[in-house]
């Protein structure tokens, strides 16, 4: 099967069936990752670009390598050495990446919708790699694709998503993913970042981080953004973690066998304690490795996609 | 030059005039209403069928016109105007320079006289400016000709401030216009704070950062006993407000726009850039307020919030998109289709609301059709359904969220001061 948009802009719009699709793909990929010989031919004669408006270090690397295990030419753009810099609209620079024959733009953008404004204005496949507190797909698959690898299956799994929700475009992602997927998601976090109307995607929302683990198979950590604290919307991070912060205590909550995921980087003894972050629970560093395959899955299903459109 | 209407369903909400009659119009006013009427030579306009409705008049438009002509001017504005049955509109003083002092006012009042196709009445600043520091000189401004005076896109954050424009004003006999806003707790958003916002990942302005100040000004209007006329009504509870302060014997009137009692939050999705306006589009039950609201006489009138902007300004990211969609072209399809089709509102208040009322804050000799006045004329078909083409719009400015929505109610002439500027949908 193929992807039925051109770009990858969330998991809000994708079907059960479509990333489904792109998990076993990326399941694939995952064994020529794990090879010595990490080379495939299937992104020969592909180009991919990243346009990144943030700073990142791992997403950019992870697409990066991607690329260049599958043999595609890629090149880096950041936001400040660019004429971005120098004023040009998203849809300017966007076209004029898109006209040195690019065949996948990876976005990364402080804005939400900004991958869609330029999904809309060049012909290039347009993966977001982030786009302000909207979504961030690419980790939201990979942490899906961890769980189901660990799991087995995602229908049923209890999920707690725990602390910054408002404004995490990785939490976002992940609840249009796993709810698709069958998953019962529950969020906790201080009052002032959980956003209105949340409970209507269909999670749970509590207040109490003890009520959103109970039984959980899986606990999900968001980093928490300390500049968020000069806007007063929690007192100190002594007393979010207080609340929010996840311990081997705490996580004695959740089943026996949870897994513990966060997008990283972690901030310790915040969101998560040296002891959860680094204990058996943890899969911090196998969503890493993933993170490259789902993306070389992605990449290869959006070329694959247009270049079935051209020949047939 | 004279001119006969024949057989329109004449509406008059002054008069309460409702029924079938001819208009004779000679040398700009109208010199006779009645029943079989002739005229030998002259122009005759057959009007069977429709309705025949004094000139809307706009308490609340944008022309962007001097300083941002790019997005609209003079002549453009005016022809949309009168494209969509306007023939008096009011614009707001967010210009560049801003209509804060006699001379920009004068600017307004002649550029209007020599390009502009219908009547136009400049609003005053409230501060000098509109920085919301000091008080503009609002004497001058209303005897150089401004009709009222508001900071319209910017509130007056102190109340202090607000207090004395309020006490100050009313010496001259001029309504504040006020656009209603707590700018702290809107913060940085950039639509209504719901459901929506979650989903987008949009920062949200509650719709309590409108009812705040709703309230504050109606607390300052009562106090200081001043007019008050409350901008672009959004929000469930500042409908509320208005009508407890209306029992209390306030002197508030109040407004909303089409786009608050036809569409939701919900026109954000997919980060579309034309639903973006200020106020920002709310929940359905703000939507159901504001048409109870226009229904029992809480909000007094329909005005356009008219704000072009060009493609440059919309075809960014959402955050960074301009506020405001145009709203001439549109205003009467809307209230024909979301007010008086579904029975919310009869003809005759449709008129009142958009003709006698904002003519009456105003302070303006319009809205009404009686013998002896200027022949400010709307002639519409309240059933013909049309498609909207924003491309067709006579405006600069195509930045409207009802694209492609099909609508009832169409406008066929307009006629200002007598002289025919739309004839049978076609602007001359």
């Amino acid at each position: 099967m193929n992807l039925k948009s051109k770009d990858l802009l969330g998991l809000k719009d994708l079907t059960a069936q479509e990333i489904g699709h792109i998990l076993a793909t990326a399941k694939t990929m995952k064994v020529v990752l794990t090879t010595n010989n990490k080379k495939t031919p299937h992104l020969q004669g592909k180009s991919i670009v990243t346009l990144f408006y943030e700073n990142s270090t791992r997403t950019r690397l992870s697409f990066e390598l991607a690329s260049k295990y599958m043999s595609a030419s890629s090149a880096n753009i950041s936001a400040s050495g660019s004429s971005v810099a120098k004023g040009e609209t998203l849809i300017d620079t966007g076209r004029t990446i898109d006209r040195m024959g690019t065949d996948i733009i990876v976005i990364r953008h402080p804005m939400s919708g900004a991958p869609h404004l330029l999904a809309r204005n060049v012909n290039a496949s347009v993966i977001n790699a982030g786009d302000g507190m909207n979504e961030h797909p690419t980790q939201a698959l990979l942490d899906i694709f961890t769980i189901l690898e660990k799991k087995g299956k995602l229908e049923g799994l209890k999920i707690a998503i725990i602390g910054d929700i408002y404004h995490s475009r990785v939490a976002r992602s992940n609840i249009w993913g796993l709810t698709k997927m069958g998953a019962e998601v529950s969020v906790a976090g201080p009052s002032t970042l959980i956003p209105p109307g949340l409970e209507k995607t269909g999670v749970k929302v509590f207040t109490t981080v003890q009520e959103a683990l109970l039984d959980a198979d899986v606990v999900m950590g968001l980093r928490i953004q300390l500049e968020r604290q000069k806007k007063g919307l929690f007192p100190s991070i002594r007393e979010y973690a207080r609340f929010f912060g996840l311990d081997e205590k705490r996580l004695k909550l959740a089943k026996e066998d949870a897994l513990v995921l966060h997008p990283g980087p972690v901030n310790r003894g915040v969101e998560l304690s040296s002891g959860v972050t680094d204990s058996e629970h943890s899969l911090i560093n196998e969503q890493v490795t993933n993170g490259v395959a789902v993306r070389m899955a992605l990449l290869y299903l959006l070329t694959r996609r247009s270049g079935n459109e051209n020949t047939n | 030059m004279k001119i006969l209407i024949k057989n329109g369903h004449v509406v008059d909400a002054k008069s309460g005039r409702n029924g079938l009659y001819d208009i004779l119009i000679e040398e700009g006013r109208i010199v006779e209403i009645g029943n079989n009427l002739e005229i030998t030579n002259g122009d005759w306009i057959d009007a069977s069928g429709k309705y025949v409705l004094p000139g809307f008049v706009d308490a609340h438009c944008h022309l962007r016109d001097p300083g941002f002509e790019y997005k609209e001017d003079m002549e453009s504005g005016t022809k949309s105007a009168a494209k969509g049955g306007f023939t008096s509109i009011a614009c707001m003083p967010n210009t560049d320079p801003v209509i804060d002092n006699q001379s920009v006012v004068k600017y307004i009042i002649n550029k209007a006289k020599q390009e502009g196709v219908v009547n136009v009445y400049p609003i005053g600043a409230i501060t000098k400016g509109q920085k919301g520091e000091e008080l503009s000189e609002i004497g001058e401004l209303k005897f150089a000709g401004a009709v009222a005076i508001s900071d319209d896109g910017k509130p007056v954050k102190s109340s202090s401030l607000m207090k004395k424009a309020l006490q100050y004003a009313s010496m001259f006999d001029t309504t504040v216009i006020s656009h209603c806003e707590d700018t702290d707790l809107a913060e940085d958003g950039v639509m209504n704070e719901g459901y929506y916002s979650t989903v987008l990942g949009l920062k949200g302005i509650p719709s309590a950062a409108e009812s705040i100040m709703v309230a504050r000004d109606l607390i300052l209007a009562e106090y200081t006993k001043a007019p008050i006329h409350i901008a672009h009504v959004s929000t469930e509870l500042s409908v509320d407000l208005i009508r407890m302060a209306k029992k209390r014997g306030v002197r508030v009137t109040a407004e909303t726009c089409p786009h608050y009692f036809s569409l939701t939050d919900e026109a954000c999705s997919n980060f579309n850039t034309n639903a973006k306006v200020n106020p920002p589009l709310r929940g359905k039950k703000d939507v159901d307020a504001v048409i109870e609201g226009l229904r029992d006489g809480t909000i007094d009138i329909i005005a356009t919030d008219h704000a072009p902007h060009h493609p440059d300004d919309k075809n960014v990211e959402f955050n960074l998109a301009a506020s405001g969609m145009v709203g001439f072209e549109t205003a009467l399809p809307l209230a024909v289709t979301y007010l008086v089709h579904p029975g919310y509102l009869t003809i005759e208040k449709l008129v009142e609301k958009m003709c006698l009322n904002p003519s009456k804050i105003l302070g303006l000799n319009k809205g009404t059709i009686e013998v002896g006045k200027a022949a400010d004329l709307t002639i519409i078909d309240l059933n013909e359904e049309n498609t909207v083409h924003v491309e067709n719009f006579k405006s600069k400015g195509k930045n409207s969220p009802f694209n492609g929505f099909l609508l009832k109610g169409a406008v066929y002439y307009t006629l200002v001061d007598g002289k025919v500027v739309v004839r049978e949908k076609i602007l001359l």
